[in-house]
């Protein structure tokens, strides 16, 4: 019995080991100055550095303000895509008319598209709105896409016998059956989302992580540079972790999140 | 609970059904009184999913037309259910609410008394995943019926179960239809199952009906009875014997074109 929880912990410590152990070697190369500061700072400045920004308040701001042009960007591209994912799902004529045409855009990539944008919208927020939305419709619609197209017709079929009208057929199967292709396309289009704000917040910007990381740069604040990095990490893993905390909310009827069987 | 209206009154009339250059029904008459508990068997094929669908409204037929109480069939009808060979059950809604699915006023004790009757109320609030085939059955027959219908049609409902929960399987589906008298149609391959449960047994052969054997053994009935036994098998052998009698024709014209 001791020998198993002895394991468990060493389980859960063992992952760990690797990464401390590089921060550990990080911190002692950047002491001993055999790492020059301006190439990698200490890890403890780089932590001193975030404490500093917190206290001033200028952290929580940016995170507010590239935080919200994130989730509207994913707001609308989102619900663009989700919208024109179940119409083309749903009608084999809207699909006739517009998929090829998305699957021809869809390869364009978005950040390529950046001058261009820039050209149209300026380098203010519509622009940044914009390459994020571009961004995100593309995965949410091909998994909504999806998602109703490969509704069991068998279901569908049944739903009709047993007297579902069209609009209780779309709530009641259609859309849960669509449900874990949706999600997945979600899941893709958050990581895609933070990839292109990062990018789209380089496009000269006066507030948001990605200003604070480049007025850094300019004084060489190489610790609030690396803070930057770790605090859009972070915000990436926060934001992906929610996407899975809903899943497993929203799919609890899914075989796969079942932990027990009859 | 239990309704006291008849069973649907089953009429087709020169029913015809064409997908394509395949014809699957030919020129197929039948009539079934309210009540009755008919069987459909026949070789993969023969077309008696085909006859179950269009008396379903599932398909439109080609030629012919199909009767329920007098009115044709255009499309679903109300007071018919069917059940599939997968139960088709909703995995993201509970038991009950599988149940009652369609249902408008007063669903959850209907969806309650309907599991009740098919021993399932104490599995109302999980979900279909956490079931056994045969329970997954079982609910689907409890929404069948919890509706009341007139017209209950049975495509092959039991054969993916194991052989034992069928029979307990196909008990319940004869004391349900005593109990509410409707008429019944069960498409199946299982001749005993067909000779067992039905007061008829029709055979269908490359889209024709062949055979209409009355069954008049009393209920329940027994499989270990003789004259029960010999009936099985006399059906058994003339569903088999079409192979028998192509490969006599296909052994004299030296034509080696044997279909399924």
């Amino acid at each position: 019995m001791q020998k198993t929880l002895n394991k468990r912990a060493l389980d859960q410590v063992i992952p760990w080991a690797v990464p401390i152990s590089l921060i550990i070697i990080w911190q002692l190369l950047a002491q001993t100055g055999l790492l020059s500061t301006r190439v990698l700072p200490a890890p403890i400045a780089v932590f001193q550095a975030g404490i500093h920004l917190l206290s001033t308040g200028e952290l929580i701001r940016n995170i507010a303000v590239s935080a919200t042009r994130a989730f509207t960007g994913f707001l609308i591209g989102g619900g663009i895509g989700f919208a024109l994912g179940l119409l083309n799902g749903i009608s084999s004529t809207s699909e006739k008319l517009l998929d090829t045409s998305f699957q021809m855009l869809r390869n364009i990539p978005h950040l390529a598209m950046i001058p261009l944008v820039i050209l149209w919208f300026g380098i203010g927020e519509e622009a940044k709105l914009f390459l994020v939305s571009v961004g995100v419709f593309f995965p949410i619609y091909l998994n909504t896409f999806h998602g109703v197209r490969t509704v069991d017709p068998g279901l569908l079929e049944m739903g009709k016998i047993y007297g579902l009208k069209p609009l209780e057929l779309f709530w009641q199967v259609i859309l849960p059956s669509a449900l874990p292709s949706i999600l997945i396309g979600v899941r893709f289009a958050l990581g895609i989302m933070w990839l292109t704000l990062i990018v789209a917040e380089t496009i000269a910007s006066d507030s948001g992580i990605g200003y604070m990381a480049m007025n850094a740069r300019e004084f060489m604040q190489t610790d609030v540079v690396v803070f930057s990095i770790l605090v859009y990490a972070l915000l990436g893993k926060l934001a992906d972790a929610t996407a899975k905390l809903l899943e497993a909310k929203l799919l609890d009827w899914h075989p796969s999140y079942q932990t027990t069987t009859a | 609970m239990t309704s006291v209206t008849n069973g649907a009154d089953l009429k087709v009339l020169n029913l015809t059904k064409e997908f394509g250059n395949h014809r699957v029904l030919q020129e197929t008459n039948l009539e079934i009184s309210p009540g009755e508990f008919v069987a459909i068997v026949g070789r993969s094929g023969c077309g008696k999913s085909t006859l179950l669908r269009l008396i379903a409204g599932l398909e439109r037929p080609s030629e012919g037309r199909v009767l329920i109480n007098g009115e044709p069939v255009k499309g679903l009808n109300r007071s018919t259910r069917m059940m599939f060979q997968d139960s088709r059950l909703l995995m993201w809604k509970r038991v009950l609410e599988n149940v009652g699915l369609g249902l408008r006023k007063q669903w959850r004790d209907r969806a309650r008394w309907a599991l009740q009757q098919v021993g399932l109320d104490d599995r109302a609030t999980d979900y279909p995943t956490v079931l056994s085939g045969g329970q997954r059955q079982r609910v689907a027959l409890a929404r069948a019926l919890v509706s009341d219908p007139r017209l209950l049609l049975l495509d092959e409902p039991l054969g993916a179960l194991d052989a034992l929960t069928r029979i307990e399987m196909q008990r319940l589906v004869e004391r349900l239809w005593q109990e509410q008298q409707f008429t019944a149609l069960l498409v199946t391959h299982d001749v005993e199952e067909a000779v067992t449960l039905a007061d008829r047994v029709i055979l269908i052969e490359a889209g024709r009906i062949t055979m209409d054997l009355p069954i008049t053994f009393s209920r329940p009935r027994q499989r270990g009875d003789a004259a029960f036994a010999a009936t099985v098998e006399h059906v058994l052998e003339r569903v088999l014997n079409t192979g028998a009698i192509r490969r006599e024709r296909a052994d004299t014209n030296e034509d080696f074109a044997l279909s399924k």
